[in-house]
């Protein structure tokens, strides 16, 4: 069976570039940067390069950057690091649709006796930058809004929300794990204070991320340790996936055209022949300001996990926003955000692509998702129902 | 991803008895849209009174619909005595078990049943009757108290799983928790003798018993994995054995003595029997 995977908005393929310059560090380059001898010292240059190419895709500087062990302590870092530099501000403003990364951290100091904005989304899952500017007060110590949605791609309007945070002359801290890579950013013509990035999502391994600081940030290290990343983050540097990481970044930045073209046209494709062939589907978010790479689209009357397992078993992995398949019993906190209906919030699914689709693949989706749809709206009671509702039995 | 079973695959993958009857004898529906899950529920009686026809519809995920049908291969042709007597347990059992957190769904099929069955009756289940305690996915206390005892939930979590009770906002865990101890506290009142007395066996009938008992629960089991065993003597309640075959020079096979071998004849025989090994 083939495995057509368009599920990357949940993780990535190492790219084979990137898995091959990584490897010596596990054998013969196994030197610490920090010591004394060139042993480590050779080391060290290959991290500053690495560190370089992380820094080039995203318009900063070398020093500006900061590698964690993955996107959640990029922003737990990001959020805790400020609070303890500002620790007589107790006030927080964020979304209602971050990632568990941001939303679970404020959730925990909610309950510390912080106090937790969280701005709203409307029907198209898009943010008003505007209400924020009733909303930061003077004991407001950070605002943390993400740049692009992971379930619906929706892209927010980070510039506009950093101009409102800087003329407060707030820190703004931007969650872009699923932005980096997709879409340009540049930091040089930038409000972003802090930004975090999330290496598996962009063709390096699971467990390395980056958190941008940008100079002259408050910030105390979330890592407590040694001198490593400028004393901002302790802990013995993870040389072989920083390596891979800044291959990986290299690499991004060449794709980046290539992820606006021509995996826009695929992903396009895909949606408007769904929507074709499929009755009562809807598309889930503003379709104009959205990831290249994703298609959230909602099946009313049908259960995700249900047209996950049926897609799973011709090979095809996708994710859902469905209450059954995290394990909670409600659907996903940003479709229910966004007011979808219960009709269609069950049965979401998301296509996420990468540079390594084809066309074939999307066709491969395309014959074979009608049927799985019709088959459980078969068996579906309220199927039938809306049918005759409408007049069509 | 869910580890299910094949059982559950399979069901899900093809359903039995999907449809909805026309003029149904019984029809029952619970669950939601808003809830993600619900099943409809209709059945026709033979002119014996037993389930002669049972169609099922069900929105939700994999395990919903493999328990819906699985609900209606295990009541067809049973009269409405018998299959009101079916349990969640039971639905889950048929599959070869479900997820913990996926209880919900066989849940959902014994209620479908109970409210066909009441619809046949003429009754009529209303929730109006009973106290909404979670008010997100509307479980009265009457599903959760019945929940408790079929299960033997003792956590707020696992009534969760089992009844969705308590999986939105979290304001009604304590109520829940009240409910768990009231339930545990009446089923303590009402729990029989942990275990009926055995009645006293004599010598032979002992003897008898372990054999048949080494025959049919223990043998074929060891024999699956290459063993084998020999009875070689009894004396009081002490039983000798020899291990055979991969048996008896497996690293494992005191732990097979004690654990499997000894358990088995306490639970057939007597709580007193001892086994022993026999070495070449």
């Amino acid at each position: 069976m083939k495995t057509v995977y368009v599920d990357n908005n949940a993780t990535t393929k190492v790219a084979p570039e990137v898995l091959e310059v990584m490897l010596p560090y596990f054998s013969e380059l196994y030197g610490n940067p920090s010591s004394m001898h060139f042993f480590g010292g050779q080391v060290e240059k290959k991290v500053n390069e690495a560190r370089e190419k992380v820094a080039d895709i995203l318009g900063a500087e070398p020093s500006e950057i900061v590698f964690t062990s993955c996107g959640t302590e990029s922003d737990n870092a990001a959020v805790l690091g400020t609070l303890d530099a500002y620790p007589e501000k107790r006030h927080l403003i964020t979304t209602r649709v971050e990632h568990p990364a941001i939303g679970n951290v404020c959730t925990y100091l909610g309950r510390k006796g912080y106090r937790i904005t969280e701005l709203s989304v409307d029907r198209e899952g898009q943010l008003d930058a505007d209400e924020l500017k009733e909303l930061i007060k003077d004991e407001t110590v950070l605002v943390s809004i993400m740049y692009a949605n992971n379930e619906t791609g929706v892209i927010f309007p980070i510039e506009e929300i950093g101009e409102i945070v800087k003329a407060k002359g707030i820190p703004f801290h931007t969650d872009a794990v699923q932005a980096a890579g997709k879409i340009p950013l540049n930091m040089k013509k930038s409000t972003i204070d802090m930004l975090s990035i999330s290496g598996h999502k962009l063709h390096a391994p699971k467990g390395i991320g980056v958190l941008y600081i940008r100079k002259g940030t408050k910030f105390s290290p979330f890592m407590i340790g040694g001198h490593q990343e400028k004393g901002r983050r302790g802990g013995t540097e993870n040389v072989p996936y920083i390596i891979g990481l800044g291959k990986a970044c290299e690499l991004a930045k060449k794709h980046l055209d290539e992820e606006n073209t021509r995996i826009r046209v695929l992903r396009d494709y895909l949606e408007k022949k769904i929507l074709e062939t499929i009755p009562s589907a809807m598309v889930n978010g503003d379709r104009v300001h959205r990831l290249p790479n994703t298609l959230s689209i909602s099946f009313e009357y049908v259960e995700g996990e249900s047209i996950l397992l049926l897609l799973s078993d011709l090979g095809i992995c996708a994710s859902s926003g469905s209450a059954c398949t995290s394990g909670s019993l409600e659907p996903s906190h940003v479709l229910r955000a966004m007011g979808v209906p219960f009709t269609a919030a069950h049965g979401s699914i998301r296509f996420s692509l990468s540079i390594y689709n084809t066309k074939e693949e999307m066709d491969y989706i395309i014959e074979h998702l009608p049927p799985i749809i019709q088959r459980l709206r078969d068996i579906s009671p309220f199927w039938k129902d809306y049918l005759r509702s409408q007049g069509k039995v | 991803m869910w580890d299910y079973t094949e059982k559950v695959k399979d069901h899900f993958l093809n359903p039995r008895n999907v449809g909805e009857i026309e003029d149904p004898d019984g029809a029952g529906e619970v669950g939601s849209l808003a809830c993600g899950d619900a099943l409809r529920l209709t059945f026709k009686l033979d002119e014996n009174k037993r389930i002669k026809d049972v169609r099922f519809k069900t929105f939700g995920c994999a395990s919903a619909i493999a328990s819906s049908s699985a609900l209606t291969e295990i009541i067809k042709g049973k009269t409405l005595e018998e299959a009101a007597k079916v349990t969640n347990q039971d639905i889950a059992n048929y599959l070869g078990g479900l997820p913990v957190e996926k209880m919900h769904c066989s849940v959902m099929g014994r209620e479908a049943l109970e409210t066909a069955i009441a619809n046949y009756r003429g009754q009529k289940v209303k929730k109006e009757d009973f106290e909404v305690v979670c008010n997100c996915f509307g479980v009265t206390d009457r599903e959760i108290i019945k929940a408790i005892r079929e299960n033997d939930l003792k956590t707020v979590e696992q009534v969760t799983y089992y009844t969705k009770a308590g999986g939105g906002c979290g304001q009604c865990h304590p109520k829940i928790e009240a409910l768990i101890e009231k339930v545990t506290k009446e089923m303590k009142k009402e729990a029989p003798p942990a275990r009926p007395e055995r009645k006293k066996l004599t010598n032979i009938q002992k003897i008898k018993l372990i054999e048949e008992t080494l025959g049919r629960e223990i043998i074929p089991a060891l024999k699956a994995d290459g063993g084998d065993l020999d009875l070689i003597d009894i004396e009081g309640n002490k039983v000798y054995v020899a291990l055979r075959g991969k048996c008896s020079f497996c690293p494992s096979s005191e732990l097979t003595l004690k654990q499997y071998v000894e358990m088995k004849l306490r639970e057939f025989v007597s709580d007193d029997i001892e086994v022993e090994e026999v070495r070449p």
